[in-house]
């Protein structure tokens, strides 16, 4: 039943995409000024029957319709109601769905949002949108299509992997996906500026709101990622320079150094090219980090599905993109001359893009190296944290440096009277960390720089708080928060990493371990039954000598039966200044456990800080529009 | 002129308020260097396999008898091959991976110092 | 489009990488230490298992023309599964010696298992935590690594021997 429905609805949104082009491609040719209603009504319906598709699916997981290969494979009917609606985007198929529903939402937003800009130019956004959504429908259809019927019914399903099962991990995925299939949509606008001609600062005001609603939803879903891994994954970090992590940062500093080069574009009118680059790049940078997962040409620990064969019509797909995109840039191309001062905001603007450039490419480089060595010369090499930690870390130093000075010059040219206030500002930061260093600890001559730096950075952001607050100047208040956002994430993470203290030991049920001016003592083991998994559960008794503190941590390993998995549940104990975290894990074959016992300063403020970042955007779209 | 000035007050202040500690190689930032095999992209640190275990006791020897950080990669190199570790050393091979994002960042320089170059020279005329 | 030098450059360095891409498909993404093969294992001392003053090192193994490593344990069951192709090897070729390294294992077990389902090596030494594994670079139990006179590494053996490894380690030896 739901298997057909599904089916149907999807063909009809095929059928509607090759309609739109149809139209649309008519309509170009007319010179009336207004779209033709038809159109509308096309796609609205289109992204009617592509919501409706979804629901169905959905439904399928909820009444645990196991017809469906795709529920039979992912869901299970002990399954709590909130995992099962999860469930939905939470495998290969399903997501790809969410995929498309977000390409054909967007495609109808951008249609009717759009009325004030040019008839052609929108034309041909919904025309190469449709081109992707068609894309997408086929791999859908022909290769993983989630309304697959199996027959005879199984009568469970397979169940979802326990890892997976997880608040942070439920909202993830949409999160990044309306963040990363968001980019098609100013992707298909700088196809169509080219196309139509309709480039320059009206261009940029067209899909001003379309980059920041994705940077927004990008920024948070690396977020929820990240604390997804620190809580579930259980070894105490929440960065691990894996290969998923890094796909999900390639499209992340490309919209970064779009959504300022934009700002440029819309004040000084310069830059056009540059800028339909980088929305070129984006969703090519975000298909291509979808290809690197899905396919399995990397091995990560968050690949929990991939199959060579999706990778093969991802790749096929990806290389028609990357090709159509250049052969029409380099037809359309117009050289343009630059008038950039030295002491001007825009120049700032671009040492941000020769820095995001920079970032992205070592990123890509590294992700792709191995790749590439294993083809050619038959080498198999890992590259992961130390690499990535050696070469960019350096450079965060100056790049937040110029974070902070840059958005003090104004545009085109400005005199340089605040090099004082700099000089000040960057003398507290020496002072500060110095203080923090006599007091604190020891720590390296990088950290030092990222210290200071940071400091710096955090420094001059609160001043412009208040210079917002005495002056009433909300514009300037997003780029603020995210500033600060950021520079308080690099001022706590280089707390983190410097005052973490961590130790791995076994132990045995009685025994006590003296980690400085803690006491771990393994008191007890207790075995607990629950729905759908049994928990093995430590009793820790933790004494904090220094404040006389006990506490007691309770971390677990969960064995659950569908399907049959070992997790392990970190017991975390949050605090504003920092985080107990102890995990456990049995040692095969003896009745010893493996202990990972952390104290890691500011865990809190981490996330904090990071969720600045991306507030600073939403602030962004709920201002009015900033004329000025 | 004043600008430079202070730039260079800058600069002295910040070499001499910085102290460095010495370099302690720390048990668990070596495991956190190195590759588990049977696992999917985790390492020895994050992992609590049989595998694990063993190459983690192989480290505490190791470093008890006074070898150094490089020594017990090179060892575990070669009895496992490049894999094993995380940041891939610098030969022949791997050239191009640690010299590529330096080279980027230059010609980044470059491009931008020739752009407000020209821009002057434009105005200039 | 006017056709320049950088814009072919960019053409191909773009299809370059998609074709890598695509052989990187075909490829098998998961490590294995085959490529180790060629290489020398040295620096080992093993104990005999139930006589802590037998050993055997490297000027040991010089003196066999071919010797086959076996890690093994009592509470693998592949290794169970594998056995019968030891005992095959160990009774009719004279060319080659077995080496059984009985990992992470309790004595006691490791002596019942042998003798309920034979002895097939020449020596067997103990590994009781699993150091020795480190030094032949084993990473999974059975795994077992054929050398030659000069203990050069000619193969290794992931997972329990099974007809077609058993067939050429014949080859090999002939």
């Amino acid at each position: 039943m739901l298997s057909s429905i599904g089916n149907i609805l999807v063909i009809l949104v095929l059928t509607l995409s090759f309609l739109i082009i149809y139209n649309a491609s008519l309509d170009i040719k007319f010179s009336s000024q207004s779209i033709k209603k038809n159109i509308y009504k096309l796609s609205l319906f289109q992204t009617t029957f592509t919501v409706l598709s979804f629901f169905t699916l959905i439904i399928g997981f909820v009444i645990s319709d196991f017809s469906l290969i795709n529920v039979y494979e992912n869901s299970h009917t002990a399954k709590p109601f909130f995992y099962k609606v999860a469930g939905t985007w939470g495998n290969h198929e399903g997501s790809l769905l969410l995929w498309v529903n977000i390409l054909v939402i967007f495609s109808y937003l951008f249609l009717v949002f759009n009325h004030i800009h040019d008839k052609k130019f929108r034309l041909y956004t919904l025309i190469v949108q449709n081109i992707l959504i068609l894309g997408f429908l086929f791999f859908l259809l022909l290769n993983s299509n989630p309304f697959n019927s199996i027959y005879p019914i199984p009568l469970e399903g397979l169940g979802l992997n326990p890892i997976l099962q997880d608040p942070a991990l439920a909202i993830h995925p949409p999160l990044l996906y309306v963040g990363f299939v968001g980019c098609s949509i100013f992707f298909s606008a700088a196809m169509a500026s080219l196309l139509s001609g309709y480039g320059g600062k009206i261009f940029a005001q067209s899909i001003k709101t379309w980059v920041k609603i994705s940077w927004c939803f990008q920024t948070l879903g690396i977020i929820v990622g990240s604390i997804w891994a620190y809580y579930e994954l259980g070894w105490g970090g929440f960065w691990f320079w894996d290969p998923v992590e890094n796909a999900s940062l390639l499209p992340w500093f490309a919209i970064t150094a779009l959504m300022h080069s934009l700002i440029v574009l819309e004040k000084r009118n310069t830059l056009y090219s540059w800028v339909i680059i980088l929305c070129l790049l984006t969703f090519i940078l975000s298909v291509t980090g979808t290809f690197l997962v899905r396919s399995g040409i990397l091995n990560s620990v968050h690949t929990f599905a991939s199959d060579p064969s999706r990778g093969i019509y991802i790749l096929l797909f990806l290389s028609l993109m990357i090709f159509s995109s250049l052969i029409i840039f380099f037809t359309k191309y117009k050289k343009e001359t630059y008038n950039f001062n030295l002491k001007s905001r825009e120049t700032f603007i671009l040492v941000n893009n020769w820095f995001m450039a920079f970032f992205l490419l070592t990123v890509l480089i590294g992700m792709l190296y191995p790749i590439f060595l294993d083809v050619l010369t038959n080498v198999k090499i890992s590259v992961g944290p130390p690499f990535f930690n050696i070469v960019i870390i350096p450079l965060v130093v100056p790049f937040l440096f110029f974070m902070a000075i840059g958005p003090k010059f104004g545009w085109v040219k400005s005199r340089n009277k605040f090099f004082y206030k700099f000089f000040f500002l960057i003398l507290g930061a020496v002072i500060i960390n110095i203080l923090i260093f006599y007091f604190f600890g020891k720590y390296s001559f990088l950290s030092n720089l990222i210290f200071i730096a940071a400091i710096f950075l955090i420094l001059q952001s609160c001043i412009d708080v208040k210079k917002i607050i005495n002056n009433k100047n909300k514009f300037e208040l997003p780029r603020v928060i995210s500033h600060l956002g950021f520079g308080l994430l690099v001022f706590f993470i280089g707390v983190n990493y410097q005052f973490s203290l961590e130790e791995d030991f076994n132990l045995k049920v009685g025994e006590i371990k003296k980690i400085n001016n803690y006491e771990v003592n393994f008191q007890d083991i207790k075995i607990k039954d629950n729905k759908n998994y049994k928990a093995v559960i430590g009793i820790f008794k933790l004494t904090n000598f220094k404040n006389n503190l006990v506490q007691y941590l309770e971390p677990e390993i969960r064995i659950y039966s569908n399907p049959e998995t070992l997790t392990y549940e970190a017991a975390i104990k949050t605090k504003i200044t920092s985080d107990l975290y102890l995990t456990m894990s049995n040692v095969s074959r003896s009745d010893y456990y493996n202990i990972k016992f952390q104290n890691k300063p500011f865990m809190i403020c981490i996330w904090i800080s990071a969720l600045m970042i991306s507030l600073g955007g939403f602030v962004q779209l709920t201002l009015k529009k900033n004329e000025d | 002129m004043k600008i430079k000035f202070f730039l260079f007050i800058i600069c002295v202040l910040i070499t001499t308020s910085i102290h460095t500690s010495e370099n302690q190689i720390k048990l668990l930032e070596v495991y956190k260097n190195l590759r588990c095999l049977v696992c999917q992209g985790q390492s020895i640190a994050d992992s609590n396999s049989d595998f694990a275990a063993t190459i983690k006791l192989v480290v505490q020897d190791q470093l008890n008898e006074g070898k150094t950080e490089a020594e017990i990669y090179n060892f575990l190199i070669s009895k496992y091959g490049e894999w094993i570790v995380y940041q891939p050393s610098l030969n022949k091979n791997n050239f191009l991976l640690w010299f590529l994002p330096y080279l980027i960042f230059a010609v980044g320089g470059l491009v931008l110092f020739f752009i407000i170059q020209k821009s002057r020279h434009n105005k200039d005329n | 489009m006017k056709i320049s030098i950088s814009k072919i450059i960019i053409f191909i360095f773009i299809i370059f990488s998609l074709f890598i891409f695509w052989q990187g498909l075909k490829k098998n993404n998961s490590y294995d230490t085959k490529s180790l093969i060629g290489s020398r294992i040295s620096n080992f001392e093993l104990i005999e298992i139930n006589n802590d003053d037998q050993y055997i090192s490297e000027k040991d193994l010089k003196k066999n023309k071919f010797t086959l490593i076996n890690f093994f344990a009592s509470w693998c069951s592949p290794c169970r599964a594998e056995h019968k192709y030891l005992l095959n090897l160990s009774g009719k070729n004279k060319k080659i010696k077995i080496i059984g390294i009985n990992f992470k294992d309790k004595k006691k077990n490791a002596n019942n298992f042998l003798k309920e389902l034979g002895n097939p090596y020449n020596f067997v030494g103990r590994d009781l935590k699993g150091r020795n594994s480190i030094l032949f670079g084993i990473y999974g139990i059975p795994e077992s690594i054929l050398v030659d006179n000069n203990l050069i590494i000619i193969k290794k053996i992931v997972g329990p021997i099974d007809e077609t490894q058993y067939d050429e380690i014949l080859q090999l030896i002939k």
